[in-house]
């Protein structure tokens, strides 16, 4: 064995190549050091896994079945939403922002509904703040629904999956009756929303809402209520406060380490200074108090959606507005509190029919960034389940 | 002549046997997880979809046979085998009816286990052969469970044994008939529900079935070992999982629940096949169930659990059973006197 033979190439289990350089944060065994040393492996999980949520690809290194590293690599569904808005009009942009976190389109539209409106002084109807409220409080619930059967996959449990289903499928005949479209909204928009809401809507919602708190608790039933399932969550995936802090970490998954923060309590928008909710917090940060955050934000989107429907105002549901919105020259940010964190939007305007450059600061993103910290020591089996605890939705990390 | 005949019926009944067994079992678990999911399950190919696993059953069959390239070719073909053949075999010592099986042998019980045991080499070998990191990974979780959870499972047998006073299943399941006290049937699962309780664990250990099935692991492993085979390869693999689910089943129902006998009634036998196969199933049913709705352990949990709890439990249990039946003639002699 020559020198460089030695130094460089390296007999893995696909032959014998010559490895690049690794990865941040993963290290190579030195060889020949100790024959008997056992290799690390380095596994690809992604980005076409059944658990790592769209085209994640995390790098793995493992001994044995135990983490020692881990790396999260990106941009495998980056479709240039930022840049692509900067060649549409005020109004055109809610249609990109949808495709961002598809799963909870409403806010995204929302928060850029809120910095247009902040840079241009557009005032809203309060109908129409209260509409955004409702259909971001049913969008709310819808994505954590996916959450939940998600988290029931990575941990091995087929059913809630499949029983989320049915209150999903309600909230978006809801949402689809609303708003025209399952999951692409398009609906909120500076100045407004798109239509008022159909006649006949609010008992429909009204009769999910008479079945959803049973559901909810079929599933906690299912999930939380199964001793396996406690056994695999309780301590693992640790982040604790001062490391989601540190992270920029916000949203359900900051809450569960003990950080009582919610935009829609500490940044109030829309209608939710006139309502009543509590904001559920966990201690450990551990994968069982994001489960039970989760669930608790569940319970208090059913009792949001109560309160908008009763209160729900009369009047108009937008303010007069032209097309060709024209954003005085500036910055602005203004953010809302998604599902899955802070997701806000920073605008900077020249004067021009079309905004100078958007930028969107995703949860989801912050939130990834935690796994080479939280993953590491566990095993193969936390690895997923703590990926999927953090609740990504890649097209809004990717953009 | 009249001796090779009837091995070679045997034979063809066996392989019959399973291969409807298969088709019937895929069949049941998709209606049975769709109706535990809230949905309808196969529905298109024939009346109420039964026909649907015939359809996939061709399309394996018509599917290119691929093997990766890095893969070791000898253990890779060998390996599905390896599986398949012992499952297979293990229906040799299962007792359908008073004069129902392939054949009798004294430790027929013995035979089985020691089949099923196979198994787990067969995993091993497919993970390792295939090159692949994933299926690696399933290979030596296999290995590592099913090997482990094979102790409780074979200690959990040992109750009805110690009952039956035979290792053959014919002299087991013969044991358990008539009723004590004048109305409770004699099966063991009351005395022993102990060890059934073990054993159900350790089937559905044994099995690959969720809550322990690390060595699959769709939302880790993919679908482990299975993960770089296809077409007949791979479906021999997943009717050796199907085969094997029903040999415990069956296996259960001959310790625990009185093999072809009819509680109370005296069993005609034509009867005896179809009440045999309406328990097994009931078990099968049972073990889908779990299957349907509960959530996987993790790989060490699981392996503590085996060490720490079910195999000393079942270690006790045999001891316990031991003294009960050896004392009990003494102490109803004395008090009876």
């Amino acid at each position: 064995m020559t020198d460089e033979e030695h130094m460089g190439w390296q007999i893995t289990s696909e032959g014998t190549q010559r490895p690049g350089p690794l990865p941040r944060g993963l290290r190579r065994i030195p060889r020949g050091v100790d024959e008997l040393a056992t290799e690390h492996l380095v596994l690809n999980m992604g980005p076409q896994h059944p658990s790592t949520h769209g085209v994640l690809h995390v790098l793995v290194e493992l001994d044995g079945e135990e983490v020692i590293a881990a790396e999260a690599s990106l941009g495998y569904l980056h479709r240039g939403i930022e840049k692509l808005a900067e060649s549409r009009r005020y109004h055109q942009v809610p249609t990109l922002l949808d495709r961002a976190d598809y799963l909870s389109g409403l806010h995204t539209e929302t928060a850029w509904a809120l910095t247009v409106e902040k840079l241009a002084g557009i005032e809203v109807p309060r109908k129409a703040s209260w509409l955004r409220s409702l259909l971001m409080e049913l969008n709310r619930y819808a994505s954590h629904l996916v959450w939940i059967g998600t988290f029931g996959l990575d941990a091995g449990a087929m059913a809630p999956f499949l029983y989320i289903m049915r209150d999903r499928e309600m909230i978006l005949d809801v949402l689809e009756a609303i708003t025209g479209s399952r999951m692409m909204f398009n609906y909120v928009r500076p100045g407004g929303v798109v239509a008022d809401i159909p006649a006949g809507i609010d008992a429909k919602i009204r009769e999910w809402l008479s079945h959803a708190s049973g559901w909810l608790d079929e599933n906690d039933a299912l999930l939380g209520g199964n001793e396996i399932f406690r056994l695999r969550m309780n301590g693992t995936g640790v982040i604790d406060r001062t490391t989601a802090l540190a992270f920029g970490m916000t949203g359900g998954c900051l809450r569960a380490s003990g950080v009582d923060y919610d935009l829609r309590r500490d940044v109030p928008y829309c209608a939710y200074p006139e309502l009543e909710f509590e904001v559920p917090t966990g201690q450990r940060g551990d994968n069982w108090d994001r489960y039970v955050v989760r669930v608790g934000e569940m319970r208090q989107c059913l009792r949001l959606i109560r309160q908008l429907l009763d209160g729900m105002p009369e009047g108009e549901f937008s303010s007069k507005r032209s097309r060709a919105l024209k954003v005085p020259a500036g910055e602005s940010y203004a953010a809302v509190e998604s599902p899955r964190g802070e997701l806000g939007i920073h605008l900077v305007s020249d004067g021009g029919l079309t905004p100078y450059r958007m930028r969107l600061r995703s949860p989801a993103y912050f939130n990834l960034a935690v796994v080479d910290e939280a993953l590491a020591g566990g095993l193969i089996a936390d690895a997923i389940v703590t990926l999927g605890s953090l609740d990504i939705v890649l097209g809004e990390i990717d953009r | 002549m009249s001796t090779a005949l009837g091995v070679l019926a045997r034979f063809g009944a066996m392989i019959g046997l399973l291969l409807v067994n298969g088709v019937v079992l895929i069949y049941m678990l998709r209606k049975v997880l769709g109706r535990l999911h809230l949905r309808i399950g196969p529905n298109r190919v024939g009346p109420w979809g039964i026909l649907q696993t015939i359809n996939d059953v061709i399309k394996l069959l018509t599917k290119e046979d691929l093997r990766p390239d890095s893969a070791d070719a000898w253990l890779f073909n060998i390996a599905p085998f390896l599986i398949f053949v012992p499952s297979f075999m293990a229906y040799i010592p299962l007792v359908f009816g008073p004069t129902l099986a392939v054949t009798s042998l004294d430790t027929g019980l013995l035979l089985a286990f020691a089949l099923t045991s196979l198994v787990p080499l067969g995993v091993l070998m497919a993970g390792w052969s295939s090159n692949s990191k994933w299926s690696l990974l399933g290979g030596m979780r296999a290995a590592g469970l099913q090997i482990a959870y094979e102790v409780p499972l074979l200690l959990s047998a040992l109750g009805p044994v110690m009952m039956a006073g035979s290792l053959d299943p014919v002299k087991i399941v013969a044991a358990q008939s008539g009723v004590w006290l004048g109305f409770i049937p004699r099966w063991f699962v009351l005395p022993q529900l102990i060890a059934f309780v073990v054993y159900a664990i350790s089937s559905q250990a044994e099995t690959q079935q969720t809550p322990f099935d690390m060595s699959e692991a769709e939302s880790e492993l993919i679908t482990g070992f299975a993960n770089e085979y296809g077409g007949m390869r791979f479906s021999f693999m997943y009717l050796a999982e199907f085969s094997n689910m029903f040999v415990v089943s069956a296996i259960g129902t001959m310790l625990f629940f009185g093999g072809w006998q009819l509680p109370w009634l005296a069993t005609p036998a034509w009867l005896a096949p179809l009440v045999f196969m309406a328990k097994t199933y009931t078990g099968i049913f049972v073990m889908m169930w779990a299957r349907g709705s509960l959530p996987r352990f993790r790989v060490d949990q699981m392996l503590s659990f085996c060490w720490k709890v079910l195999i000393p439990v079942s270690l006790a249990w045999v001891v316990l059973w031991a003294c009960i039946q050896r004392l009990w003639p003494v102490v109803s002699v004395a008090v009876s006197r």
